[in-house]
C-alpha cells in the first residue's frame, strides 16, 4: 500500500484527471516510478447506482465490475464462470446495455447505472423473463440463469430498436423474431446444463411469440 | 493481474500526451481484450489511461461522401448504423459475426484493430512465445498450428490476427487517423499499419509510443455486392478459420481481403485483379509464397471454397437486383 499524503494528492490527481489539473504535471505525480510498486494496489472511489441505488465505493483499481458487485455489495446474483468473457455467467446491463462485468473495471462506470438480476426482479415480484424462466423450466443448477436471464431482456430490446444480428437476413429491413435470431443472439450466454430449448421456450412466451 | 494507477484523459492530445509521457501506460477503451491479457499478466502496463470519455463516439460524413468512424463508436452501434448497413454491408456483417452481442456492446472500434491474436501458446505464459516474451522461441512450430496463419508468416512467429471487422476495413481500404504525442494528427492506409512478424513479431503495428487513434476513415461507398463469409467450428460466438470480406461489381470485378491466414487482414493486387476469373484463381493470388503446416493445410482448399461461395453469392445478390 502506498501510505499517507503522497498517496492522497496522486489519489486526488488522478480523480481530477479532466478539467484543469490534466497533464503531464498532476497525472505524472501518481504514476508508479518502479515496476516493482506494480505489487501493491492503487485504490480509488468510485460512485455509480446499483438497481437504483446510489453506491460509492473505494476499490483497487484492478477490481471488475463483477468482484465490485459480488465481493463489495454483496450482490451475489451475478456469477463468476469464466471470469475472460467467454461464458456470459457475469452479464449485467449498464445504461440498459448487457455487457460482460468480468471484462469491465469498476473505476470506469463512474455515474453509470448498472442493473443486475437482483435489481430486474425480486421473489414475490418477479420480472417476467425470471418468471418465464421458472415456468419453461429454463434451468437446471442455475449458475448461468442470471446472465441468461439478463441477456435475454436485453436481446428482445435490441430486437425491439431494430439492430441487426449474424443470422439477420437483410441489413436494410428491421431484424424479426425468430427462433434462429434469438439463439445467435443469445450465443454469448453458455448453459453447462444445457437448457437451451427451455430458455428458447421462455423467451418465446415473453416476446409473444406462439411457444 | 498486475497493480496499475488509472486517470481518466480528457482530450485526445492530452491523452496521447500522457501516454507517451508516462512509462509502461497503456490506453484502455472497452476494455474486453486488454483485461483478458492483464489478468493473464500477458499484458502488464503501469497506468492505464480511460479514452471513453474523449467523445470519439460518433460516425460523421466525410467532405469526400465517406464516414469517418471515431475510434471510440463501439461494435454495436458501427454495425446498426443505417449507413453502414447501406453503403457499407460487408462491414456490418463482419463486425456481426465477431464475438457475442454482450462484448460487441463494449467493444470499440480502435480496440478491435488492435486486439491481439488468439494463438493459444500466446495465451499460456509456460509456453515459449515471440510474440509475449521475444526470444524465447514459438510453441506453435512444432505443437498445434490448426488456428494459425500460412502466408505473410515468419519463422518467429505464425500467428493470425483475429478481427473480423479489420478484414472487411481491409477490402474497403480504410484509413487509420491518429493524433500523436506532439498533438499532429496523421493518417495511416490501414494497407500500411499492421507489421508483418518478421523477426520482431511483438511489433504489429505502425503507431508511435503514445499515439491515439482517433477514427478510421471510409472512403465513400463502393456499390456492387458486398459480402463477409466466416467459416469457424461452431456456428457463432468462435474465431475464423478462415474469412473473406469481398465487394464484387456486376462486371465481375471487385477487392477481396481474407482473415484467418495471415498476421494481418491479407489483401493481394493480384488476387483483386483474378476476380473475374473464379475463386481459385484468387485463392492463388492469395496464398502465393505460403507456408502451411500440416495442420493447417486445410485452409489452403478452404480459402478457396470460400471465395468461390462469395463470388456465387454476390452473383445470386445481383441477379435478385436485375429481376427486381
Ligand atoms: C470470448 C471472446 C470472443 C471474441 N470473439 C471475437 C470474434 O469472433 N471476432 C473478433 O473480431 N473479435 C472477437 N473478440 C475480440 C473483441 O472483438 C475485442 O476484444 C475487442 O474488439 C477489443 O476492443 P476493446 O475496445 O474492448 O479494446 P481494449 O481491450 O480496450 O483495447 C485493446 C488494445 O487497443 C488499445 N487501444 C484501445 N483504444 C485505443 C485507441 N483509441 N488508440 C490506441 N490504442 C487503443 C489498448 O491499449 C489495447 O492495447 C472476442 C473476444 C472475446 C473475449
Ligand atoms: S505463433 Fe506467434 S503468438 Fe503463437 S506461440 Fe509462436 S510466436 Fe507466439
Ligand atoms: S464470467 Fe464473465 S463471461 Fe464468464
Ligand atoms: S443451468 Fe446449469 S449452467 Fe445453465
Amino acid at each position: 500500500m502506498i501510505g499517507g499524503d503522497e498517496f492522497d494528492i496522486s489519489r486526488r490527481a488522478v480523480l481530477l484527471g479532466g478539467g484543469a489539473l490534466a497533464g503531464a504535471g498532476p497525472v505524472r505525480a501518481a504514476t508508479r516510478k518502479e515496476t516493482d510498486m506494480q505489487d501493491s494496489p492503487t485504490m480509488m472511489e468510485v460512485s455509480f447506482s446499483v438497481n437504483g441505488e446510489a453506491r460509492r465505493l473505494r476499490l483497487d483499481t484492478r477490481t471488475s465490475l463483477l468482484d465490485a458487485l459480488r465481493e463489495h455489495l454483496q450482490l451475489t446474483g451475478s456469477k463468476k464462470g469464466c471470469d475472460h468473457g467467454q461464458c456470459g455467467a457475469c452479464t449485467v446491463l449498464v445504461q440498459g446495455r448487457r455487457i460482460n462485468s468480468c471484462l469491465s473495471l469498476a473505476v470506469m462506470h463512474e455515474g453509470d447505472e448498472i442493473t443486475t438480476i437482483e435489481g430486474l426482479g425480486q421473489p414475490g415480484e418477479l420480472h417476467p423473463m425470471q418468471a418465464a424462466f421458472l415456468h419453461h423450466d429454463g434451468f437446471q443448477c442455475g449458475y448461468c440463469t442470471p446472465g441468461q436471464i439478463c441477456s435475454a431482456v436485453a436481446v428482445l430490446a435490441e430486437l425491439q430498436a431494430g439492430i441487426p444480428s449474424h443470422v439477420s437476413p437483410s441489413l436494410t429491413e428491421a431484424p424479426t423474431l425468430s427462433e434462429a435470431e434469438l439463439r445467435e443472439r443469445m450465443s454469448g450466454n453458455i448453459c453447462r446444463c444445457g437448457a437451451y430449448s427451455n430458455i428458447m421456450e421462455a423467451m418465446r412466451e415473453i416476446a409473444g411469440e406462439p411457444a | 493481474m498486475k497493480a496499475f494507477t488509472y486517470s481518466r484523459a480528457s482530450s485526445p492530445a492530452e491523452a496521447a500526451a500522457e501516454a507517451a509521457a508516462t512509462p509502461n501506460a497503456k490506453f484502455i477503451a472497452g476494455g474486453t481484450n486488454l483485461l483478458d491479457l492483464m489478468k493473464l499478466q500477458i499484458e502488464t502496463p503501469a497506468h492505464l489511461i480511460d479514452v471513453n470519455g474523449l467523445g470519439l463516439d460518433s460516425i460523421e460524413p466525410t467532405p469526400e461522401g465517406g464516414l469517418r468512424i471515431g475510434a471510440l463508436v463501439r461494435n454495436t452501434d458501427l454495425a446498426a448504423d443505417a449507413r453502414v448497413r447501406r453503403d457499407y454491408a460487408l462491414l456490418s456483417r463482419a463486425l456481426l459475426a465477431g464475438a457475442s452481442g454482450q462484448l460487441r456492446n463494449k467493444a470499440t472500434t480502435a480496440g478491435n484493430l488492435l486486439q491481439r491474436t488468439r494463438c493459444v501458446y500466446f495465451y499460456d505464459p509456460r509456453q515459449p512465445c515471440n510474440k509475449r516474451a521475444p526470444g524465447s522461441g514459438c510453441a506453435a512450430m512444432g505443437g498445434v498450428a490448426r488456428q494459425l496463419g500460412l502466408v505473410g508468416v515468419s519463422e518467429s512467429c505464425i500467428a493470425t490476427h483475429p478481427s473480423d471487422m479489420a478484414v472487411a476495413m481491409m477490402a474497403l481500404d480504410a484509413v487509420v487517423e491518429t493524433i500523436g504525442a506532439d498533438g499532429i494528427s496523421r493518417r495511416i492506409a490501414l494497407q500500411d499499419f499492421y507489421r508483418l512478424p518478421g523477426e520482431t513479431p511483438q511489433i504489429e503495428h505502425d503507431l508511435r509510443p503514445g499515439e491515439l487513434i482517433q477514427a478510421v476513415i471510409l472512403p465513400p461507398p463502393l456499390g456492387g455486392a458486398q459480402i463477409y463469409r466466416k467459416v469457424r467450428d461452431r456456428a457463432s460466438y468462435a474465431f475464423a478459420l478462415v474469412t473473406v470480406a469481398a465487394v464484387i461489381q456486376p462486371d465481375g470485378s471487385g477487392r477481396l481481403a481474407a482473415g484467418g491466414i495471415a498476421p494481418r487482414p491479407w489483401r493481394v493486387e493480384a488476387a483483386d485483379a483474378a476476380l473475374p476469373q473464379g475463386g481459385a484463381e484468387v485463392s492463388a493470388a492469395l496464398l502465393d509464397g505460403a507456408r502451411p503446416r500440416p495442420d493447417n493445410a486445410f485452409k489452403q482448399p478452404l480459402l478457396a471454397r470460400t471465395i468461390t461461395a462469395a463470388l456465387a453469392q454476390a452473383r445470386e445478390m445481383q441477379g435478385k437486383e436485375m429481376m427486381s
